[in-house]
């Protein structure tokens, strides 16, 4: 089991609480009205799915509830790192990975 | 509004046949009837309440009343009694200048008081949580599951923890934790909620 380290709880907790968000940082137009169908499309369904580190949303579910931000490697399901909500992606120093 | 008094809703009804289960070790009981509301974004409790917020992961208690910490924003609040009703009223308008929301889950959820020497190693058998007490210790709180239902988690005391659990999972903790108790037979019953080492 990972232990995945909540940043509003501040501790490392069992995997089995949280749930796994999809894709982080999609960002949805500002008018939807105006963009594109394939701009549209783009932001519904289309996702980078790499090979390496991957930025994720997971929710804290049986715990405070919360969801927040992850970097973990699609490769070897390592979690280099959580962040809170809103921020930015960070750059993991290259000891981390 | 349902029928109070019919078993299904019942609040002082949720544990019925199912508890107080007791062994060696362990015992589970009902906790006494409690008004439990869940209050989410405010700043500030009215003083008369008795607890004012709980810090990260932690209860506040006063006046035998409690506020539990959840989330961030979101905090439980206990206290006993049967009349869930007026204190809501009451906090309802106390809190009315906050923006916040407050929500009566008397009825959703039963309290159990798991105690004993073996409580703690009871509940690890289902909750992945660290219960140690250099971990966990008394005053702490956590949402976190127990096997497959989701539970709230304060340690009271180092051998005595209160169980928040949604009232339709009452049996089945129940029977989770009679069989856990009952996969401790023959370790020996240390006091002081460090579980004896374990040689499975």
């Amino acid at each position: 089991m990972l232990l995945i380290h909540c940043p509003y709880c501040q501790m490392d907790r069992p995997e089995t609480e949280f749930r796994n968000g999809g894709e982080a940082h999609v960002a949805r137009p500002a008018d939807p009205m105006a963009a594109s169908d394939d701009e549209w499309a783009g932001f519904l369904y289309y996702r980078s799915n790499p090979r390496g580190l991957h930025a994720e949303r997971w929710r804290h579910t049986h715990g405070c509830g919360r969801f927040f931000n992850c970097l973990r490697d699609t490769v070897s399901d390592r979690i280099v790192t959580t962040y809170k909500a809103g921020t930015m992606r960070p750059v993991p120093a290259p000891e981390a990975l | 509004m349902a029928d109070q008094s019919h078993p299904a809703v019942a609040r002082d009804q949720a544990c019925d046949g199912v508890l107080p289960l007791s062994g060696d070790g362990l015992r589970v009981t009902a906790s006494p009837l409690a008004a439990r509301f869940v209050l989410r974004g405010a700043t500030s409790l009215p003083a008369w309440f008795g607890p004012s917020l709980p810090p990260r992961l932690g209860t506040a208690t006063a006046e035998g009343r409690a506020a539990l910490w959840l989330g961030p924003d979101e905090t439980l609040l206990l206290a006993p009694g049967g009349d869930a009703g007026a204190l809501f009223a009451d906090l309802e308008r106390d809190l009315a200048a906050q923006s916040c929301s407050l929500v009566d889950v008397s009825h959703r959820q039963a309290g159990l008081v798991v105690e004993g020497p073996l409580s703690s190693l009871c509940l690890a058998a289902g909750c992945p949580l660290d219960l140690r007490p250099s971990a966990f210790p008394v005053g702490m709180v956590a949402r976190t599951i127990f096997f497959k239902c989701e539970i709230i988690l304060w340690r009271r005391a180092q051998d005595c923890f209160h169980v928040e659990v949604w009232r339709s999972f009452v049996p089945y903790l129940a029977g989770q934790l009679a069989q856990a108790r009952a996969g401790t037979a023959g370790l020996p019953v240390t006091g002081g909620g460090a579980p004896a080492p374990m040689h499975w």
